[in-house]
């Protein structure tokens, strides 16, 4: 039915495969309908979402016996959620059973009893989750029957309307758009009219997983699992076309070309952001040309003010929604990732499994469709605070992203969880450790090239000796990053070279790594380094390494007295 | 097509849809002789063929159906 949702069959199977859960919610389910599949289908789709439902299914038609009995089954059982789904038909036999005359007042009346399920409910500790009444109009008024209040069409409708009002005045009452899923897939593909009329089983097979989706979206919200963040691609998914080749005048939004689909897709981020949720950009792009649509276009509905973090480099898409999430600290499960390009979301996908990553549609007129479909942004709440907690947010990147670029980087370094291992030269690292030297040339002091065989004769040398340096931290494991070669002149230790790779700049590691050759002059009884900066047209970034780390400066060579040397802060962790 | 052949590819629906296992119809096979066709499995046993055939059954010929060999005969009539 749904080209993301598991079918039916998909879903029994998930039920009786025990798969492996992160948690058990218990819930309970009465419907005024044969309800074995809904619940079948509820405990399916959990299931593949790694929640087991522990499920008590009341008896056939017993709602109100079994919500509003303290000593029913359901109220015994104490679930956390109570799931109610009274149906259009059922209520629909109730009207036709209702005298004329109080006909006008059907949907007030049962407002209430909605609102008393409610309470029950909230006696006994459970939240209700109810379904709102899919739509009909039952052909005896025809159009008439809207100007009609005491017509079934009206009433269902007024209903539905109110329900709003009931569930705002009962703070555990949840409910579920079920006139939404008739409304995307249509009354034919919502219930089999034959298996209805055999079973009284109103919702068929064919829609039952879009319902377990629906159903199981707001429980997750309430269990706190919902998205706070929207990361956009910029070219072909914000606007059509490519900003660096089409240039400002020619990118497809607003009135150009496919613009429309472009814009409706910014219209609905828009109003997301709006309700609160953080938009922000990843995409591969010359950043000042990447920003000219949202400062200068004048049918960009999206601007520079609603994106909180704005990734415009060269950088891969997943070091990108890294540091988006390092901006923000909100969890990779909370996070969107949307793009046209099947690559980049694969690369997310596989690197990052927990950002949810829609497979976009090719065809952009079907972006925001395809993307409503899945019912993306779930809440269980709104409040007047969101707008400003976008504010907040955004206040917070800005914060953090100084934090990145200037001073007490501290917090951040920490919650990086590096860790760094130093070895000598060893024949497995030999091949790695003379190709650094080789292509390393901006964080190189020295510029000198080895070869392998350069590199052993080096190391055969007793008063020489190889620190290789290699990082990992909770990303992932960055290779070796850095060599220092040393060679022992009396008490002199001297710095022959300091090769650092730029991946891992900012990261204190100059400062682990001078703590660490400390610690191997030391230990042979020197008490001065030395070292020496051979300016290449390339090498200027570490123009100031050794004055920035303390070393003062005579007759072109560093030094440093390590005899009462305390060591450089750093929140890298040696691993032995 | 033949009614072995559309028995045989019935085998396969009935065991995904079934999940227990192997099945072996005949035209003589009923629901009670199947181990799994229930009332339930029933449902989506239905739906499973006419989603596969594309057509759809009236309420009155799944009500009639006495053994696998009615059902065949009219799946047969539609496509």
């Amino acid at each position: 039915m749904h080209p993301t949702l598991p079918d039916f069959n998909q879903l029994k199977k998930a039920v009786k495969q025990n798969l492996p859960a992160t948690k058990t919610i218990r819930v309970a389910l009465a419907a005024d309908s044969a309800s074995q599949f809904l619940c079948t289908a509820l405990q399916g789709y959990a299931a593949l979402q790694g929640v087991k439902l522990d499920l008590y299914e009341a008896p056939y038609n017993q709602i109100g016996l079994q919500v509003f009995n303290p000593a029913s089954e359901l109220n015994d059982f104490k679930a956390k959620y109570i799931i109610l789904f009274e149906s259009t038909q059922h209520l629909q036999k109730h009207f036709y059973h209702t005298p004329l005359a109080e006909r006008g007042d059907f949907a007030q009346h049962h407002l209430q009893q909605i609102g008393d399920y409610a309470e029950a409910a909230q006696r006994n500790g459970a939240k209700l989750i109810y379904y709102n009444f899919t739509d009909c109009n039952d052909g005896v008024f025809g159009n008439f029957a809207t100007n009609y209040s005491r017509s079934f069409p009206a009433q269902l409708r007024l209903l539905n309307a109110r329900l709003t009002e009931v569930a705002s005045q009962h703070k555990n009452m949840f409910v579920i758009d079920l006139l939404s899923v008739q409304s995307r897939y249509g009354q034919a593909a919502m219930i089999d009219p034959k298996v209805y009329i055999q079973t009284d089983m109103v919702l068929g097979t064919e829609i039952l997983p879009a319902v377990a989706k629906l159903t199981m979206d707001s429980i997750s919200a309430i269990e706190g699992t919902f998205k706070k963040c929207l990361i956009l691609d910029l070219d072909n998914t914000v606007w059509g076309g490519i900003i660096g080749d089409d240039g400002l005048n020619n990118i497809q939004v607003g009135g150009l070309g496919a613009g429309k689909a472009f814009t409706q897709l910014q219209q609905w981020a828009k109003e997301l952001k709006n309700r609160g949720i953080i938009l922000c950009v990843a995409s591969k792009n010359t950043e000042h040309i990447a920003m000219e649509p949202f400062e200068k276009h004048p049918d960009m509905v999206l601007r520079m003010e609603d994106i909180s973090v704005f990734m415009a480099n060269w950088d891969n898409k997943v070091k990108n929604i890294q540091r988006i999430q390092e901006i923000l600290n909100i969890g990779f499960d909370s996070m969107v990732f949307v793009d046209d390009n099947p690559f980049e979301r694969n690369m997310v996908k596989e690197n990052l499994p927990a950002v949810t990553v829609p497979e976009l549609p090719e065809d952009p007129s079907l972006y925001l469709d395809y993307l409503l479909s899945l019912n993306l942004f779930e809440t269980a709440s709104v409040s007047d605070n969101d707008e400003i907690r976008t504010h907040q947010y955004r206040q917070e990147a800005k914060r953090v992203a100084a934090q990145q670029y200037f001073e007490n980087e501290d917090e951040y370094l920490k919650s990086l969880d590096m860790v760094a291992t130093v070895e000598g030269l060893t024949d497995f690292n030999l091949p790695r450790v003379a190709q650094l030297t080789q292509r390393s040339n901006q964080f190189n002091l020295r510029t000198e090239r080895f070869t392998e065989e350069e590199m052993l004769q080096f190391s055969k040398d007793n008063n020489n000796s190889i620190l290789n340096f290699h990082l990992a931290d909770k990303y992932g494991d960055h290779g070796l990053i850095a060599i220092i070669m040393l060679q022992q002149q009396g008490k002199e230790m001297f710095i022959n070279n300091w090769i650092m790779s730029c991946r891992v700049l900012k990261r204190g590691m100059e400062n682990f790594t001078l703590n660490t050759i400390v610690d191997t002059a030391k230990k042979v009884g020197c008490t001065v380094l030395k070292g020496e900066y051979l300016p290449t047209p390339k090498n200027g970034i570490v123009e100031n390494h050794y004055a920035d780390l303390g070393f003062t400066c005579t007759d072109n060579y560093w030094t440093l007295n390590i005899t009462e040397y305390t060591p450089l802060k750093t929140f890298i962790e040696k691993k032995i | 097509m033949t009614s072995e052949q559309l028995i045989s590819e019935l085998n396969v629906l009935f065991e995904e849809v079934i999940d227990e296992g192997t099945v072996n119809l005949t035209p003589s096979t009923t629901a009670k002789e199947v181990e799994g066709w229930d009332s339930l499995n029933h449902i989506q046993i239905i739906a499973a063929i006419e989603r596969k055939y594309g057509f759809r059954f009236t309420l009155i010929e799944i009500q009639s159906f006495k053994n696998v060999g009615e059902m065949v005969d009219s799946i047969l009539s539609k496509i």
